[in-house]
């Protein structure tokens, strides 16, 4: 789907006025810090991943999208994913009243000691993929214009462009597939596009640049006459 | 404000929506028993001080100086950056790019807030923000401009799109004049800007417009 998550190239959107790098805090506000802790404990529940996490506020209408800071698109698709997977029904939202507990669920909250032990560990998404890779580096590859529902990582600005693999990154867990719950392995690979290609402009001179997106090979195709291997 | 009110013990602004609305989620999780006080108090007070942008800067200086760590680092980021203990989420597989006399890196997420947990802490609000995701591959010189941040004309820019979960850093150009200083003082030196590919580094006291001609 596109959504307005997916930002690359849009125009009309102001100066980025960034703030001072020696005076900008971590949060700016008690309720952002909040909010980014109850997702991250909220998360190793395991009831969903990082790309349910992410596709949960991506599916907001994209009017609130932009208008939402980014912590309030954070709270937004926490609420969403803890009413879908039943951790929280509609009714305690509102009353704001537990009616059942975690126990139920067979659930048990992150505690505090095994934080080292998990978040400053991290978790691989790096796979066994049972196929081969389909291309080396050196392909030239078009990316699909035909994957237009559900989550995808293929930004808009890039698809049905050409470009050239630089970089096969291993498999990874297939982002669009795992967004739907189903941790798969495909091929990985960085991808450089041309700027004179995505944007089909001249560029004045000197001012043309590169542009390396991951894509997995889901999301590529051949360019005529070369053959996949 | 009255004086009155200056002194009124009670009074303060009412707090808004948001911080209501999170604040009763927050209830409702811990007494459901999902998550735990003492846990979100920990998660913040890893990601407000002891995850953050010192951590890449000692990856930094540590390449400047180590010329195997660097060659390391350039090949294998992820098992160069973990020898030094930067390990964790959002930073499982890393990939480091060198900025050079004629190639200037830069980094963005145009589909989201992908970025390097490790060893940059968690996003500032430009990163995050519509017109930086925006811009970024569109027009990075105008987005270098607005940091202040001119490249010779020769320099080609290569922008680093984080669609997976490749986690990028930009290992920044070691200023002149800073011959035979010690890692620690190098370190001092690199910005969290700089890492992103927003910025170059400069010594203090450096024009950071450089030698650029006067017009």
């Amino acid at each position: 789907m596109r959504g307005s998550h997916d930002l690359g190239g849009l125009e009309g959107l102001g100066p980025i006025s960034p703030e001072a790098e020696s005076c900008e805090p971590v949060f700016h506000a008690d309720w952002e810090k909040r909010i980014f802790a109850l997702t991250l404990a909220a998360g190793f529940l395991g009831q969903w991943n990082l790309d349910e996490s992410r596709h949960a506020r991506e599916r907001q209408s994209p009017d609130d999208y932009l208008r939402h800071s980014y912590y309030e698109n954070w709270w937004v698709g926490l609420k969403t994913l803890l009413l879908e997977k039943g951790l929280v029904s509609e009714e305690e939202f509102d009353s704001r009243e537990p009616r059942f507990q975690a126990s139920s669920l067979e659930l048990s909250a992150l505690q505090a000691e095994d934080i080292a032990g998990i978040i400053l560990k991290g978790s691989s998404v790096e796979m066994q993929a049972e196929k081969a890779p389909g291309f080396r580096v050196g392909d030239q590859v078009k990316v699909r214009q035909d994957i237009t529902t559900g989550h995808t990582r293929i930004p808009t600005y890039v698809r049905g462009r050409v470009g050239i693999i630089e970089r096969h990154h291993g498999a990874h867990v297939f982002a669009d597939r795992n967004a739907l719950g189903r941790r798969e392995a495909e091929h990985l690979y960085s991808i450089r596009f041309l700027s004179r290609e995505i944007w089909r402009e001249e560029p004045e001179e000197n001012a043309d640049f590169g542009v390396r997106v991951d894509l997995w090979e889901p999301h590529l195709e051949e360019v005529g006459g070369v053959a996949r291997k | 404000m009255t004086s009155d009110d200056h002194h009124s013990h009670d009074h303060t602004e009412p707090p808004d929506s948001l911080t209501l609305k999170v604040k009763a989620l927050e209830s409702l999780l811990v007494e459901k028993g999902l998550v735990s006080e003492e846990t979100l108090d920990a998660l913040i007070e890893t990601y407000e001080h002891k995850v953050g942008p010192r951590n890449g800067s000692h990856v930094v200086a540590k390449a400047w100086t180590d010329p195997e760590f660097k060659a390391w680092l350039l090949k294998d980021a992820t098992g160069a950056i973990a020898s030094l203990g930067f390990t964790g989420r959002q930073g499982e597989h890393m990939q480091v790019v060198e900025n050079t006399d004629t190639v200037h890196n830069l980094v963005v997420c145009t589909l989201c807030s992908c970025y390097p947990w490790p060893v940059l802490g968690l996003p500032p609000v430009w990163y995050k923000s519509a017109p930086y995701r925006a811009r970024a591959v569109r027009d990075p010189r105008g987005v270098l401009a607005e940091f202040g941040t001119q490249l010779d004309g020769d320099v080609r820019i290569e922008v680093w799109d984080s669609t997976a979960e490749m986690r990028y850093l930009v290992l920044p150009q070691r200023p002149m004049g800073t011959e035979g200083w010690p890692e620690e003082k190098l370190a001092d030196l690199v910005t969290r800007n700089s890492m992103i590919g927003v910025e170059k580094i400069s010594l203090p006291g450096d024009d950071p417009s450089g030698d650029r001609e006067v017009l």
